[in-house]
């Protein structure tokens, strides 16, 4: 690691925890349904309009069946707009670009479930594609709906440990109101203007086409027909900000441009580098401390932000060393050492501007959350570059996971680790004094093996048949690394790629879609089960015998149960896919 | 809208599949999709329509330049329409004439530097084509400058993630410095000097990397030296 790694990976995360307890003091005013500072007098008449509007009471309860009702009903609809816009947007306005109908059909299924589920798998190339409308009124407004329907079963399953004796869960119609309002729309207002200020356009007006400085003919055509001079440049452009900051802190993903962060438009600066990786940090991690708050212990919020970033480190810091090292391959041809003249170190689809350090923190935030942007492009990455960001999906995005979904998954890791530690000492598990019985057990099991099983499954359907195999862009190993990262990354609804793939395919977006549809509500309904089931119980007063599940003994119980039974699960295929590929990189092999 | 009655009844000790959920119809099938439906029709005229004109009419006030994509003129100077333009501070060129400086590789289609289409090479590290590219590019450049025995930076002969990287390494541009300096008839050092001028710090002196703006630097060469 050189001396700027450190530094940049310093900078990123005490940014990040600075931030962890006023962003999540805040959001406890939100989810406890207390008159938000500031922000409650601006927009507290329109929180209670809408309210009137849809006849729903700011007081009003549910059970976890009726919240998780209307969570699905909420979403099924999200899930009919995003698809219906995209096949009608050649009739719809503010498609300057003319862009016809999203087609075939199965790649408007596939987006529709993607960007429902906050996995932004795209199989398409945005500026080539969507419409301005589309990716305003689909495609934007799903960036805030899905991260707000993570955090609002997030919120059910905390007041599901915080209360008592109760089947009241809150209402989701109230939790993502106030999700909506005080929390995603300001801060993405705020990043956008930032963002805009650093060159992230913003912008209704139609392609920008400009005259080249120096006309070309078209190099290596394949064609025997003598090429025409190139002499201008079409330029996308678009309301790319205000996608580009939800973007971000809902964990979403999904570019405005296919090549996502690492286009110029979305991610200019080293300045916007930065604050896009704090704001995907940013909700995820503060919602440990809200947590806390809301339990009734902070320190219990502390102690899971600990292991969700413990094992983001161990993964991200590998994967800037890889990158940094430089591809072996290459040594013989061009300089790859870094110098006060160039970044060196492997540059094969990543930009100047952030070199194989920012691209690899990046690929690390934006992997171990379940965002699944890149500003590099992670298929040209060396092998165990990778791996790092492939073994954090699999890691069931838990560290620290999507806005909501990360802390809800990682509290089904910590019943179970809770489980298993009073397993081995002998008394009934509990946590923050609810009992943990075999209804809790058989929900929790579920939700962590879902994601497992869907991305194992779904390789090896792609392994044996021949509209797997079709996809396949690189030869030997990696070949492989690109199915398994394609599956993993939907199978967990993180979105990112090696994008090589050819994804756009009936194949690859009926099998994603499902897989991502799957690996959402699978994940999600098990998840209210347990809210609802924990709320019922009575709050039993720590005793001595009591497993304290704010030691750090207990985070390093948890870190090594999630290890045990996630992460090894996936050793295996990732021999064959990126470790052999290693060693062959190594031993010289091509 | 009624409410629930508070169920403090409830022992908590039974197994949950067991505990009645029907103890309130707080809403009824017709009024959950009622409230889903306006709901979802508000939330998306918020986030989808109101969110992104409020961010497009503060940006247009206030960032002009940079909302319409961040254009530059022959001398340099910002323009905001694209008649004015010969391109985005922000969007690199393909230069492939000996006497100007080279950008990165773009592997977009159909042709380098496609800014309607942006995208990668996704070649895998292994991948044979990968090291051909390289090879093939470093050929290039030593064909156009057959003097020239230096180390080829690597970014040069890579490709970028955008296809777009308006920048490169500073070594790169240096390493260019001598064909271009024999072409144009330059002395070498002046044109070092230039190079440094047009050298993009880390933003806030930290974040990321040094890089060149090849198509700021082309287009100050064109000014000051011309071809």
């Amino acid at each position: 690691m050189t001396p700027n790694a450190w530094l940049q990976i310093t900078l990123l995360m005490g940014t990040v925890l600075l931030l962890v307890r006023p962003v999540g003091a805040y959001m406890v005013h939100v989810y406890e349904n207390q008159p938000v500072p500031r922000l409650g007098k601006i927009l507290g008449p329109v929180e209670r309009g809408i309210y009137r509007v849809c006849g729903i009471s700011a007081h009003h309860q549910q059970n976890w069946k009726r919240y998780t009702l209307a969570l699905l009903l909420f979403n099924l609809l999200g899930f009919m707009a995003v698809y219906l816009i995209q096949r009608w947007q050649g009739w719809l306005p503010l498609n300057p670009a003319e862009m016809p109908a999203v087609a075939p059909s199965s790649l408007a299924f596939n987006t529709a479930a993607s960007f429902v589920t906050n996995t932004n798998w795209q199989n398409y190339a945005g500026e080539s594609t969507m419409s301005y409308f589309t990716q305003m009124a689909a495609l934007t407004v799903q960036n805030f709906l899905s991260a707000a329907t993570g955090l609002t079963v997030l919120v059910a399953l905390v007041r599901g440990l915080a209360r008592k004796t109760t089947t009241e869960l809150g209402s989701f119609w109230v939790d993502l109101t106030r999700s909506m309002l005080y929390i995603l729309l300001p801060l993405s207002l705020v990043l956008a203007v930032v963002l805009v200020s650093q060159g992230v356009p913003q912008t209704l007006d139609k392609y920008i086409t400009v005259h080249l400085v120096q006309p070309f003919h078209q190099a290596n055509s394949t064609t025997t027909a003598p090429s025409a001079a190139i002499t201008t440049q079409t330029i996308a452009v678009g309301p790319v900000a205000s996608q580009e900051a939800i973007k971000e802190l809902g964990t979403n993903g999904g570019g405005f441009f296919n090549a996502n962060s690492a286009h110029p438009f979305e991610n200019p600066t080293g300045l916007t580098n930065f604050l896009e990786e704090v704001a995907i940090l940013l909700l995820p991690l503060a919602f440990c401390y809200t947590f806390g708050r809301m339990v009734g212990d902070t320190r219990q919020g502390w102690a899971v932000l600990t292991a969700m970033l413990v094992l983001l480190l161990a993964l991200m810091i590998p994967c800037v060393m890889a990158e940094q090292a430089g591809n072996p391959l290459l040594a013989g041809y061009c300089n790859q050492r870094p110098t006060q003249l160039q970044t060196g170190g492997n540059m094969v689809g990543k930009e100047a501007r952030f070199g194989p350090v920012n691209s690899a923190i990046f690929a690390g935030v934006a992997t171990g959350t379940s965002t699944g942007a890149v500003n590099s492009m992670l298929d040209s990455f060396t092998p165990l570059g990778g791996l790092c960001p492939l073994w954090l999906i699999q890691l069931s995005e838990v560290a620290p996971g999507g806005v909501g979904s990360g802390l809800y998954g990682m509290l089904m890791f910590v019943l179970i680790t809770v489980f298993i530690a009073g397993l081995m000492i002998g008394r009934t598990p509990e946590y923050l004094g609810k009992k943990i019985e075999a209804f809790e057990m058989k929900m929790a099991s579920i939700a962590i093996l879902v994601p497992p099983s869907l991305v194992l499954v779904g390789t090896a359907i792609a392994c044996v048949t021949a509209a797997g195999l079709a996809g396949i862009a690189n030869p030997g190993a990696h070949g492989f690394s690109e199915m398994l990262y394609a599956m993993t990354s939907q199978g967990n609804n993180n979105g990112s790629a090696f994008a090589g793939l050819n994804g756009n395919t009936t194949f690859y977006n009926v099998l994603g879609a499902l897989l991502m549809l799957a690996a959402r509500f699978w994940t999600i309904i098990p998840t209210m089960a347990i809210a609802g089931s924990l709320a019922r119980k009575k709050i039993i007063p720590a005793g001595s015998g009591t497993l304290a599940t704010n030691s750090p003994l207990f985070v390093f119980i948890l870190i090594a149960i999630i290890v045990i039974v996630i992460a090894l699960t996936f050793f295996p295929a990732l021999t064959l896919g990126p470790i052999v590929e290693q060693l062959q990189m190594m031993a010289g092999h091509r | 809208m009624t409410q629930c009655p508070p169920q403090a009844n409830l022992t908590g000790t039974e197994p949950a599949a067991a505990t009645p959920v029907t103890a309130c119809h707080p809403e009824g099938w017709l009024s959950m999709l009622r409230s889903a439906v306006v709901l979802f029709a508000i939330m998306t005229v918020l986030g989808g329509i109101i969110y992104p004109l409020v961010v497009t009419g503060i940006a247009t006030l206030f960032f002009p330049w940079q909302a319409h994509g961040s254009l530059i003129n022959r001398s340099g100077q910002h323009v905001l329409s694209g008649h004015q333009a010969v391109g985005s501070a922000l969007i690199g060129q393909y230069f492939n004439k000996p006497w100007y400086f080279w950008p990165r590789p773009s592997a977009t289609s159909p042709m380098p530097y496609n800014a309607a289409a942006s995208g990668g090479s996704n070649t895998g590290p292994t991948n044979p084509a990968l090291i051909a590219n390289v090879k093939a590019r470093i050929a290039a450049l030593q064909a156009a400058d057959p003097g020239s025995k230096q180390p080829v930076p690597v970014d040069l002969v890579t490709s970028s993630g955008s296809g777009l990287d308006p920048e490169e390494s500073i070594a790169a541009a240096y390493y260019q410095i001598p064909r271009i300096a024999r072409l144009r008839h330059i002395a070498p050092a002046k044109l070092k000097a230039m190079v440094n001028n047009h050298i993009v710090g880390r933003s806030l002196g930290v974040l990321g990397e040094r890089t060149v703006n090849v198509l700021e630097l082309n287009l100050a060469l064109n000014r000051k030296y011309p071809y």
